[in-house]
């Protein structure tokens, strides 16, 4: 049993919801993924809601449009465990408390990028903001994946450098 | 034949750090018939061991043993345990530096009689200049191949240095090149020649850049004179009824608390390690830490006016390609207090990867303002500004409560900006905002320190023995057989960074020390 079902939260409606967010879908047991089911992740300690909601929060604090969710997701699976358990449900509590203030069913339900980010600069300086805010720095823009997506073209050393490869080659001065 | 001393040996001298002070001191001291006995508290790590990745690299590389900061420095809210970002290996910081190697101008030699007293800070003329230092920056050039001194040719400019040098000259700035660089332009007392690869900062994988680690310290082993012990973490400096320095206790690579006796000792930990130790090494003779008698140990810690100015234009720079650091404006090193500070600050070039990118662009940002940043890392320009930073008695490097692995008090960093730091940081930037400007940049951030790099001054070097902790030799004024050997000599920051100047004067202390024990007087 998850800890939203403790809390009489239905899967139907967190299904319901996250749908309607558009953004992620739980679709099963354990499990959320993207609508396009381009990837899915497995969580077994936290619920899909917290996770789903960690997220949203991870897109909404370092938002690149470009950059898929499947890079958010490997950056916030760690969340996904019994010593960081108490801190995520903690935490997402408190953002969906300040959603409900705010007139809003809970955090990922909330429409608007700019809305959510009034949420999250109200709790800007706790620790679970902090936390997953820093754990990002790493988690996403440490994924050699995603720096094609930047242009960054990473490690060099094994193609010679770029003394031939365009270490001057800007041409637009 | 690399040599092995006895522990029981007291005819060796020991060095304590393997950088740019303690690395070349003991090359320089075994060419000369000298032993010495090296202790490192790092591995060692050659180029082929170096790694093209930001934070991979720094996992191998950087000093992360704990340390604790105070002081309104931003570096103590973003980065509390890391107030420097510098080396634990063989090598010490050289195989991180950027390779810029400029000597210090010969008014900042006397800052205070040139600049005049200025209020809160603690300013000082060395005891030394520029004449004396002449000939040991010509040897400590020559050492690291320093390009456009000598014959030695500049490096040819990378993107990001066209980028630069074209604002630069649109502004009217006359001292605008590739830098003085010890990085190969054309190969070199045996090292090859720059491939333009980037990853300066992770240990140059060709040895184009000038390291301790694969020059002077495999040199110095050479000879036969020369020990390094690595893993070894210095503990204490002990001391006999008569004041002079035996030796010191240290943890060896299986934990092991070992005793190296010693003729000498020279301290080459850098700026916060060496006082650290001078302070940890108190005893009933000395309780407030060796060579403390005046009291200046650990204090005028100085770490630069640094800060960045990243600018985005709207086609690509890729300003990663290339050597970190190939280009200056010198310009505004003078000083000219009708800027409004006293001093002055030189502009390099500079690119971080992605993964530091987002570490250190705006540390703690978040939000669309931040990723738009990083959006456009393709067509962003960078340089860091470096400039001379007041010293301060109140910045200083104690004991913390916080103890090490070891169970030694660690050092804690406070530091805070002196307002003509404040003053020159906000020149610095706009000058370097109106450099992008005039080439196009269509947004420009001008990002805070890093965790520090150059850290000075924290045993500075006084005429008087009671304004400083050594004399114009790193001798410390207090025991003649204890030596300071690395930046934490320096008197004042000047606006240089400061490995050319740590070499030179490790050079020529080695010199000193030599001559001293022939004539029988260490």
């Amino acid at each position: 049993m998850t800890s939203n079902e403790r809390k009489g939260l239905t899967r139907r409606a967190l299904l319901a919801r996250s749908v309607a967010a558009g953004t992620l879908t739980v679709i099963g047991a354990g499990f959320i993924a993207a609508p396009n089911a381009a990837w899915a992740l497995e969580v077994s300690v936290i619920s899909e809601h917290e996770m789903a909601t960690l997220l949203q929060m991870a897109r909404d604090i370092y938002p690149h449009d470009r950059i898929a969710d499947r890079f958010y997701a490997v950056a916030v699976k760690g969340y996904d465990a019994e010593d960081k358990k108490a801190m995520v449900a903690e935490g997402v509590a408190a953002l969906d408390a300040a959603a409900k203030a705010a007139g809003h069913a809970d955090y990922v339900s909330v429409g608007w990028e700019e809305d959510r980010v009034k949420l999250l600069q109200g709790m800007e300086d706790s620790a679970f903001f902090q936390t997953v805010r820093g754990g990002l720095v790493t988690g996403l823009y440490n994924q050699k994946e995603v720096w094609p997506l930047f242009g960054y073209e990473g490690e060099s050393f094994s193609k010679g450098g770029y003394i031939n490869r365009g270490f001057d080659d800007i041409n637009w001065l | 034949m690399v040599a092995k001393f006895d522990l029981n040996d007291d005819s060796v001298v020991v060095v304590i750090g393997t950088g740019a002070g303690g690395g070349v001191l003991s090359n320089e001291l075994a060419q000369k018939g000298v032993k010495v006995v090296a202790l490192e508290a790092g591995g060692r790590y050659l180029p082929e061991d170096f790694i093209n990745d930001e934070w991979e690299s720094f996992g191998q590389l950087a000093w992360t043993d704990a340390r604790t900061t105070s002081g309104d420095w931003r570096v103590a809210k973003d980065f509390s345990g890391l107030p420097a970002w510098i080396v634990k290996a063989v090598g010490g910081t050289t195989t991180h530096w950027a390779g810029a190697s400029l000597r210090i101008q010969d008014h900042e030699w006397k800052a205070l009689t040139n600049y005049g007293a200025v209020e809160g800070a603690s300013l000082l003329d060395w005891p030394i200049d520029g004449a004396e230092m002449a000939p040991w920056y010509e040897k400590a050039e020559a050492k690291l191949g320093v390009t456009r001194t000598g014959d030695r040719a500049g490096l040819p400019g990378n993107n990001n240095y066209k980028v630069f040098e074209k604002g630069a000259l649109a502004l009217g700035y006359k001292e605008v090149h590739t830098g003085r660089m010890a990085i190969n332009s054309a190969e070199y007392d045996g090292r090859m020649a720059c491939q333009q690869t980037g990853f300066c900062f992770q240990g140059c994988k060709w040895g184009a850049k000038w390291s301790s680690a694969y020059t002077d310290i495999p040199r110095g082993e050479a000879t036969g004179n020369l020990e390094v012990r690595d893993h070894a973490h210095v503990a204490r400096i002990l001391h006999d009824d008569s004041g002079k320095v035996t030796g010191v206790e240290y943890f060896d690579k299986d934990g092991a608390l070992q005793m190296q006796k010693a003729r000498i000792v020279c301290v080459a930990g850098n700026s916060f390690e060496s006082p650290r130790l001078l302070l940890n090494s108190a005893s009933s003779m000395f309780p407030n830490g060796l060579a403390n008698s005046s009291d200046q140990v650990g204090r005028n810690y100085m770490r630069h006016m640094t800060g960045s100015v990243y600018a985005v234009f709207d086609k690509p720079v890729r300003m990663w390609r290339g050597t970190t650091m190939a280009g200056i404006v010198q310009d505004e090193a003078r000083h000219d207090p009708a800027r409004g500070f006293v001093g002055g600050y030189e502009l390099e070039t500079l690119s971080l990867g992605i993964p530091f990118m987002a570490a250190f662009l705006n540390p703690g940002g978040w939000g669309r303002s931040f990723t738009t940043a990083l959006d456009a890392y393709e067509n962003m320009a960078g340089m860091w500004i470096v400039g001379e930073d007041m010293p301060q008695a109140t910045n200083r490097v104690t004991l913390s409560e916080t103890k090490d692995q070891w169970g030694l008090p660690v050092a804690n960093v406070n530091f805070s900006d002196h307002p003509n730091d404040v003053a020159m940081r906000n020149h610095a930037y706009a000058r370097g905002e109106a450099i992008y400007k005039a080439v196009g940049a269509t947004r420009t951030f001008p990002t805070p320190p890093y965790p520090s790099t150059h850290n000075l001054g924290t045993n500075r070097m006084s005429e008087k023995p009671e304004d400083g902790v050594c004399n114009k030799w790193g001798q410390t004024h207090d025991i003649a057989n204890l030596f300071i050997s690395d930046g934490s000599q320096f008197t004042s920051g000047a606006a240089e960074n400061p490995t050319l100047t740590i070499v030179a004067l490790a050079i020529r202390q080695a010199d000193h020390i030599a001559s001293e024990m022939a004539a029988g007087n260490l």
